[in-house]
Order: structure tokens, then C-alpha cells, then sequence
């Protein structure tokens, strides 16, 4: 029976001219990265790598001092910093708030956050307008869609695509020109920049020492988001603190090298607080909200902790051999890729996406280019093990579980395991389970007379 | 010098390509090493360890021990093999320090066939010919668990009469990956096709790797394809004349 997963992986597997914007898209990323951390131009990077996986270490194992250090640092700013355990709470906040400053229009910077607890679709249930202003995600938002890439939400559509939806939603005909496209866009937003009550952002860093959100972006728009509006909410989770200031330099040089290969984002913006006495911009009122929404369960897994430490680069999904064929619509979550097959299942709890662990070949190249160092093999075979032998193990593994038991028991008696071998010779003229599996897309190697033992022995 | 070499020709070689495993024992035997080849061997037990059958995994593992525990060297025919060996035995066993110790002990003599030639044996000449045109394609456990990458090149350049020609996506999985070739099985072909595109590029009409397993994937999607291109073990190419 094909499991919704299965069905999309098929769908996408299908779509021809998908795989071909799929493939592009993430081969031009890969080399973008390749090229920014190469050894004439960023000799350090290894020690980068190594150093920014020791901070992450540091700070996910004394979380509780630093994220109590920023919340006095946000609040001596003139900041609030609201702590919410899970989607509901962030949007009660919101819509309390709204409702409060009679706020109506909210426009958003990217945030894969946001699009983790539906926002959105919380806000606007409540007769809120929420305008996303990326440009990958406002169009990604006129389809209806959710991000594709954690980094590149439209990364899977073509500049005909969005031509499409252009006309469709906006009323404007047959635009193909990328440029076009863009000044399109900043149009619409500029407007709704200029009348929007709130401003709601990410964060990529929170700095415990200064109490200061950082974000990273290229497009101008987290800037005007948290500056045009008298309203900002940042929304993070609680993992994205770092301890000091001086600790950003390590992960701002390697969080654009390896999303896009830029040495650096065009913008990096340092936000502390609301605008005080004196200050020229900056909002009126300024919130932190610091969400939990299953990350404390992570905490409490030693083991799999460390996938706490991802800074969505991205690099993991355009490496990914398996990301590139079945795209990032295919994966249950909002959160695809290497780093959504280990977060996922921990998240929603592993009964509910007990095929993800598996949808990988444990290749390793996302464990290479990741620039914390998550080791995520480790992490996917670690899931694995819980799917198969945990506590909320599935009967519906039985014959498999049945099989593995005989595999072990064969594999430790050579004789029976021998004897097995000469009957294995008979493969080829079966057809069914994993052999139908395997000759679905390729053939079968040819059978040998004998086996290595066999020929070993007659040669004496 | 005649040390000797334990085969670990791995279930792949013993049962579906034996001639990887005779070409290998002739390869070492040349070197001047007296190679056995423990016949109570089976299998590493990767394959349980990689479905999350970590206590099938274990009981395999244990019986891998008990065979090859007195072996001065451990000459696997497979890189993946190898890192099962190597990398993972010692993690199965977090609460066994007994067994623990034992596959910590096992890992520093346990050698991928290409590595033992290049950093034990130190060979450069086999006194292989093969006249083709040959690309490698790095598996992946040999190139990122053991960073096995440069060796079986400079092996393979030392062949006469043999052209190394490198494709663009040398580095990228064949889309094996054990049982996920069969639990997805599109996404696996997939993987297989894209990778033998870079292959074609090259103009090779030999496809080179130290993995059984790789070979198998492309081997089975290269025939499935009808395309002009075989597929080899390194071994193999070094035994060839
Ligand atoms: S897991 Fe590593 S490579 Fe993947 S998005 Fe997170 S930081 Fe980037």
C-alpha cells in the first residue's frame, strides 16, 4: 500500500521538468559552496567548522544559563521576550496583541519558524492579513504553497512559473523577465511595507550576552520588516542562541558560504530592542518570542541532541542525492532534507514519520558540507534503531523482523549459511518482494556456478 | 616478508562476485603474503545495523569477532565493509566493554583492500595491463568514513596500458545505500541513472570501484540501460595481464 510519502516521492520522481529545475537548482548551489570554502579561499575552514560545532555543543548543553542571561539582556533593551511552548501560544500572543494595537496587516520576513507552527494560517483565520516579503516566499505564498528548500522556497519553480501566478493572482500578463518579476514584487510590497501594523521576523542568532536578534538576508526586506512597522516580533527557537558577540564571526563566515557561497549575506542586521530616546528608527514596541515546540524533548536525548545545532544552511538538502530526486514537497514537514529527516521524526514524534529514517542511502555527504558538524548518518541509523526496536515498534514489521532474525541466525552458523548460498543461485528466477523491488529498476547480476568458498577450495 | 593476510572477502564477493575475491588473494599472494581465508566468515552484519536490527547486528558482529580474532590482518573487499568493521562494531557495543575492547582491538587491523596495497604493503607494481579507458567512482563509506580517495587512483594510474579519466560527479552516491535500493526503489534507481550519466561523459568503457555493492547498483541500471560500459573492482583491474 503506498504510503502518502511514497506517493509524492512518485509524483516528483515523474515530473520531468521539476527534476530538471530540482537538479539545476541544487547543482548551482553545490558549486556556489564548493567554490566559497575552498582551500585558496577560506584555508581555515575546517577549524571553522570544528569551532562552530564546539560553541553549538557548548551553549545546547548549558542552554538554560544563556537563554535566562538573554532574557535579561532583551529586557534591559526595553524588549519583552515571550517564552511559548508551542504553536498555539505564539499565535494567541499575536492575535492578543493584534487585537490590543488594532493591528490588521503583518508583513513577514522569511522565517522557516513561522512556517513550522502555520502562522499564517493561524493569523489569518482570525481575519489577519500576513504578507510574506521574500521574494521566494511571496510567490511561494500566492501559490499556496509551502517552501520547497529551507533556503530557497521556490528553488523547485521557473521564471514561467512564476509568470503564471503573476497573472493569475496579480492580474499581470505574461511577465518572464526575472528582473521584471522582482521590481513587480517590490511594488506590491512596498505598499504593504508602508500600511503594515507589525513586522514579524526569524532570528538567526540570538546573542546572549548583548541580547541583540541577529538576521542574516539579501533582500532588504527583514530590514524594512523590522523598521517600517511600530510593531516587531522576532519569532525563535530556543536553540538559536550563541553566548557572546564575539562568537557570530565563526558562524556568519560560514552560514552564507555554505547556503549560497556568499562570503556574506548582503544584509546582516543586529536588532536590540525598540527605538529609544533619540534613536531615529527602530520600532515602537519590540517582542522575543522564544518558542520550545519540542525542542526541550531533543534536549533530553543525548544522543540526538546535536541536531539542535543546525543553522539551516541549507547545504545538507543541496548536497543530498536523495533531496535532489524527490524535492522538498515530498517530506512530511515543512523541514526536508538531511536535517528534516533527523528533526522530523524527533519533533512529531517518530511514529508518525517512521519511513523518513529510511529514505536515505547513508551516503554521508550532508555530515561533509554540514558547518556544525552534525554527524546525521549517525543520527538517521540512531532513528532507525528506535523505529525497529524502541518502544512504539510496529507489528507491520513482522515478516521484515522475521527476516533480519534469520539473516543474523544464518550469518552466524557458516554451514546453514553456505548451504544457502548454493540456493541463492536460484535468485534470478524469482520475482517477488525485495528482488521485484531491485528488478523494477535494474537487472540482476548474473548468477556465478560457484561461490567464492566453492572456488577456493578447489584451488586447495 | 611473509605476514599473514586474513580475507575478508565479504557476502557480496563470496556469493554473486567470487572472481573479485580470487583476483584479490592473487593480487596479495603476488605481494609475497600468505593469505587464508577463515571459511567460518559470513557477513558483517551491516545490513541489520543499517535497517535499525541493531541486536541481529550484534549477533553477527560477535560471530565476525570470534573468526577473525587471531588474524594479524583484516583485507576487506569492500570499503563499506570495512567502515562496519572499523567505525561501527565498537558502537554496538556501548554497554559490552568486554566485546567493546574486542572491536576496538579489531579495528586497527582491519584494512579495505586498496588502503592495505597502499599504506601496509606500500606496492606501486603489480604488473597489471589493462588497455582501457577507465573512470573510479569513490563509494561513499570508503571515501568519507575511512577518506579512502586518492589511492585507488594512483593504483589504477600505475596499470599499463590504462587511462584514468575522472567524471564530474566522481563523489556522488550510486544510490545503493543496502535496503533502501529496494525500499525506494525509484528514488535508488534514480540515483543510479543520474550517476551513470557522469559516467558516459567520460568516454570510459570501464567503471572502477572498490565496493561490490556500488557495482552491483550500476552494473544492474548500466544492463537495465543497454549501455555500452562494464563495471570492475579495483582488484580485478590489478590482477588483470
Ligand atoms: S544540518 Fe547542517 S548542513 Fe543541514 S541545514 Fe543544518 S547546518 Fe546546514
Amino acid at each position: 500500500m503506498p504510503t502518502a510519502f511514497n506517493e509524492k516521492i512518485s509524483q516528483t520522481l515523474g515530473n520531468q521538468k521539476l527534476q530538471l529545475a530540482l537538479y539545476a537548482g541544487t547543482g548551482r548551489l553545490v558549486e556556489h559552496r564548493k567554490h566559497a570554502v575552498a582551500e585558496e579561499r577560506l584555508p581555515e575552514y575546517q577549524e571553522l567548522r570544528s569551532h562552530a560545532n564546539a560553541l553549538k555543543k557548548h551553549t545546547i548543553e548549558h542552554l538554560d544559563h544563556y537563554l535566562e542571561q538573554l532574557e535579561a539582556n532583551v529586557q534591559a533593551h526595553g524588549g519583552q521576550v515571550i517564552w511559548c511552548r508551542d504553536a498555539a501560544e505564539v499565535s494567541d500572543f499575536v492575535l492578543d496583541l493584534a487585537k490590543r494595537r488594532q493591528a490588521r496587516l503583518i508583513v513577514k520576513s522569511k522565517s522557516m519558524t513561522t512556517e513550522e507552527i502555520d502562522l499564517n494560517e493561524r493569523l489569518e483565520h482570525h481575519g489577519l492579513e500576513a504578507v510574506e516579503t521574500d521574494l521566494g516566499e511571496y510567490i511561494i505564498q500566492l501559490r499556496g504553497e509551502r517552501p520547497y528548500h529551507i533556503v530557497a522556497p521556490a528553488l523547485h519553480l521557473t521564471r514561467y512559473d512564476v509568470a503564471d501566478i503573476f497573472q493569475e493572482k496579480l492580474g499581470i500578463p505574461n511577465e518572464t523577465v526575472i528582473e521584471k518579476q522582482t521590481m513587480i514584487a517590490r511594488s506590491v510590497l512596498r505598499e504593504k511595507f508602508l500600511a503594515a501594523d507589525i513586522g514579524i521576523t526569524g532570528a538567526n542568532f540570538l546573542i546572549a550576552d548583548s541580547g541583540a536578534v541577529v538576521l542574516v538576508e539579501n533582500e532588504g526586506n527583514a530590514r524594512l520588516t523590522t523598521t517600517a512597522p511600530k510593531i516587531h516580533i522576532a519569532v525563535a527557537g530556543i536553540e538559536k542562541i550563541i553566548p557572546r558577540a564575539q562568537d557570530l564571526g565563526v558562524f556568519l563566515k560560514l552560514l552564507g558560504r555554505s547556503a549560497t557561497g556568499q562570503p556574506l549575506t548582503v544584509y546582516t542586521s543586529f536588532l536590540s530592542g525598540a527605538r529609544r530616546e533619540g534613536e531615529i528608527d527602530g520600532p515602537d514596541e519590540f517582542y522575543l518570542v522564544l518558542l520550545d515546540n519540542g525542542r526541550t524533548k531533543l534536549l533530553a536525548d543525548p544522543d540526538k541532541r546535536e541536531s539542535l545545532y543546525c543553522i539551516r544552511c541549507g547545504a545538507c538538502l543541496n548536497i543530498c542525492p536523495v533531496y535532489r530526486k524527490i524535492g522538498g514537497h515530498s517530506f512530511p514537514w515543512i523541514y526536508s532534507g538531511p536535517i528534516g529527516a533527523i528533526i522530523t521524526p524527533q519533533f512529531l514524534g517518530i511514529q508518525h514519520t517512521p519511513a523518513l529514517p529510511f529514505a536515505s542511502s547513508l551516503c554521508g555527504a550532508c555530515a561533509e558540507v554540514c558547518p556544525v558538524k552534525i554527524d546525521i548518518p549517525k543520527v538517521l541509523l540512531d532513528l532507525r534503531a528506535g523505529v525497529k526496536e524502541g518502544p512504539g515498534k510496529a507489528k507491520s514489521d513482522w515478516l521484515e523482523r522475521l527476516g533480519f532474525h534469520a539473516f543474523a541466525w544464518l550469518m552466524c552458523h557458516p554451514k546453514a549459511y553456505a548451504l544457502m548460498g548454493r540456493f541463492s543461485r536460484l535468485a534470478p528466477l524469482l520475482n517477488i518482494g525485495p528482488l521485484r523491488a531491485w528488478r523494477s529498476q535494474r537487472d540482476l547480476p548474473a548468477m556465478p556456478a560457484k561461490s567464492f568458498r566453492q572456488l577456493w577450495k578447489e584451488r586447495g | 616478508m611473509s605476514a599473514r593476510v586474513s580475507l575478508f572477502v565479504t557476502c557480496v564477493v563470496d556469493q554473486v562476485f567470487p572472481n573479485v575475491g580470487m583476483a584479490m588473494a592473487g593480487v596479495l599472494e603476488r605481494l609475497g603474503y600468505a593469505v587464508d581465508f577463515p571459511e567460518a566468515q559470513t557477513c558483517c552484519g551491516q545490513p541489520a545495523f543499517n535497517s535499525g536490527y541493531r541486536e541481529d547486528a550484534r549477533r553477527v558482529a560477535r560471530h565476525f569477532l570470534d573468526v577473525f580474532e587471531g588474524a594479524d590482518y583484516i583485507v576487506a573487499a569492500s570499503g563499506s565493509c570495512t567502515s562496519m568493521v572499523s567505525h561501527h562494531f565498537a558502537e554496538l557495543f556501548p554497554h559490552d566493554p568486554v566485546l567493546r575492547a574486542r572491536a576496538e582491538a579489531m579495528a586497527p587491523k582491519t584494512f579495505e583492500f586498496s588502503s592495505f596495497l597502499t599504506e601496509v604493503a606500500q606496492a606501486e607494481d603489480f604488473g597489471a595491463r589493462f588497455d582501457q579507458v577507465v573512470t573510479y567512482h569513490d563509494s561513499c563509506h570508503a571515501l568519507r568514513d575511512l577518506k579512502i580517495k586518492e589511492g585507488p587512483r594512483r593504483l589504477l594510474r600505475g596499470v599499463a596500458g590504462l587511462e584514468l579519466r575522472e567524471m564530474d560527479a566522481a563523489e556522488e552516491c550510486c544510490g545503493f545505500g543496502g535496503t533502501f535500493s529496494v525500499k525506494f526503489p525509484g528514488v535508488s534507481g534514480g540515483m543510479a541513472r543520474t550517476k551513470i550519466e557522469s559516467i558516459l561523459k567520460t568516454g570510459a568503457s570501464t567503471v572502477v570501484s572498490i565496493d561490490s555493492s556500488c557495482l552491483m547498483q550500476l552494473q544492474g541500471a548500466i544492463s537495465r540501460a543497454g549501455l555500452p560500459v562494464r563495471t570492475m573492482h579495483l582488484a580485478e583491474v590489478l590482477a588483470s595481464r
